[in-house]
């Protein structure tokens, strides 16, 4: 199978070890970061890509734009991993469009073309005869999307909850431990690389309430836009808060909620016994799902990183290729 | 609540299926031998847990059989959550906070903890309300979200219902 990379910051790089690691029979024909672009038919040496990045230079050709190679370059499956615009989804949404229109599956990371214009893709991709897959948008390497489509495909789901930031569950974990404020376990999560300098979007809860669209719209029959969640974040959380709620063996994580039956969506900070399955430590993500047949299922892992979320892109292409790509 | 009824044999068996025919629990039973000899009445006091709306219908099954209810006890708060809250506490009349849950007559504020790290930085209070009923809570909540809303208050629910 052909497949071209758009975006080459830390989860394309991913991708690309793991293809070189690994004997996955994927030629790489097409490769664009922000500023450069490299088509090759006859496949992409890879390593040498890894190391321009890591010098600090572009992974290819200045004069190659992303938009060339989505519109050129000899592909079956476009990896579509660039960063995530809430907004408009832009560029992504409009290269994920080109790539359909000409009939090319297309497996992303980026979650705002899914949260933003799911129902229109997945009916573009459909009217091409191709397919569509976002296992990574949700909850890094946890397999949730595929477990719900497939795995538990026919069960009502009642109720669907967990932890859907790392970044909130590494403070509030910090704040727990060490008694940390909330300030000093951003500073030191910012340290880490586990928040971004502005950490807006992960500690005001916008990032676990894409999360929670994109799972309503796409798994759960749900039309829902971010504006439909009620949204708490863990900005004004105090140590003090912290150990009222150990005192009585509780802590408290930021959790993302779908009652689907009462259109609830909502991310808030809530008490929890720590106990509960879904108190996992530091960066880790876990999603309870309440079903009728199957019972609860509880679904523990890293929810972010390079290989990680790797994993689940090369698990969305090799679905599609043992699938649906015929020739190779 | 206490029992009584007529000293026969079967009596107090009458007596306490209905109880599980309404889906009641049996904390206790509390057998009085010691009434006066010259009744035929029999003192019985049970202590039990009943889902909700569920008294009037026992006491008529109880009048069917024959039992005679002497007193209904008072009814216990079952239902707890445990909230914390965060902000101005004092500055926003932590007492009217209180209160305005306490005013609905059937749910209450029944413990409250309070740790104030420094002069004007926000307090946080852990808080247990208790209600008769489900209902009850829930809109003891609403209450709560309400207040908080006015007085800019973060309140944390617990993940799992009372």
């Amino acid at each position: 199978m052909r497949i071209a990379i758009l975006g080459f910051g830390s989860v394309g790089q991913g991708i690309a070890r793991a293809l070189l690691a690994k004997d996955l029979d994927i030629i790489v024909t097409g490769l664009a970061d922000s500023r450069s672009g490299i088509i090759n038919p006859t496949g992409i040496d890879l390593a040498a890509a890894l190391a321009r990045k890591e010098e600090g230079g572009p992974c290819g050709d200045v004069n190659i734009s992303p938009a060339d190679v989505v519109a050129r370059a000899d592909y079956d499956l476009l990896v579509e991993v660039t960063p995530t615009n809430v907004d408009d989804g832009e560029p992504a949404l409009g290269h994920i469009q080109k790539a359909l229109m000409r009939r090319k599956h297309v497996v992303t990371s980026n979650k705002g073309p899914i949260a933003l214009a799911y129902p229109e893709l997945r009916d573009l991709a459909a009217a091409n005869g191709v397919f569509l897959r976002y296992e990574a948008t949700v909850c890094g390497a946890i397999p949730l999307i595929h477990a719900m489509q497939e795995g538990i495909a026919g069960n009502t789901i009642s109720r669907l909850y967990g932890i859907f930031n790392g970044t909130c569950n590494y403070i509030l974990t910090r704040m727990a431990e060490d008694s940390l404020t909330y300030e000093q376990a951003l500073a030191e999560a910012r340290e880490l690389g586990y928040a971004e300098a502005d950490p807006t979007y992960d500690v005001e809860g916008i990032d676990a309430g894409i999360k929670l669209v994109i799972l309503a719209n796409t798994v759960l029959d749900m039309q829902a836009t971010l504006k439909d969640v009620e949204r708490t974040g863990i900005t004004l959380l105090t140590p003090e808060a912290l150990r009222l709620a150990e005192d009585q063996d509780c802590t408290i994580r930021l959790i993302g909620e779908i009652v689907p039956a009462a259109g609830v969506l909502r991310v808030s900070p809530r008490l929890i016994a720590k106990t509960h399955s879904l108190v996992v430590e530091g960066t880790l993500n876990a999603v309870t799902v309440e079903t009728d047949l199957a019972g609860d299922l509880t679904f523990i892992g890293k929810g972010a990183g390079s290989t990680e979320t790797a994993s689940a892109i090369i698990g969305d292409l090799l679905y599609i290729r043992d699938r649906h790509v015929q020739s190779s | 609540m206490k029992l009584e009824m007529r000293d026969q044999p079967g009596q107090l068996v009458a007596a306490l299926q209905p109880i599980s025919a309404v889906g009641g629990n049996i904390i206790a039973v509390i057998h009085q031998r010691e009434t006066p000899a010259t009744t035929e009445a029999l003192d019985v006091q049970i202590v039990l847990e009943l889902p909700e709306g569920r008294l009037a219908r026992l006491l008529e099954m109880f009048r069917a059989q024959g039992v005679n209810v002497v007193r209904i006890g008072e009814e216990r708060l079952l239902y707890e959550c445990t909230l914390i809250v965060i902000g101005h506490l004092m500055h926003t009349d932590l007492s009217d906070t209180v209160d305005q849950i306490d005013r609905t007559g059937s749910a209450e504020v029944t413990e409250l903890s309070l740790a104030m790290p420094a002069i004007n930085a926000p307090s946080s209070a852990r808080i247990i309300i208790r209600s008769t009923t489900r209902e009850e809570m829930k809109k003891a909540l609403r209450i709560l979200r309400g207040v908080a809303e006015q007085k800019n208050l973060l309140v944390i629910e617990p993940l799992e219902e009372a």
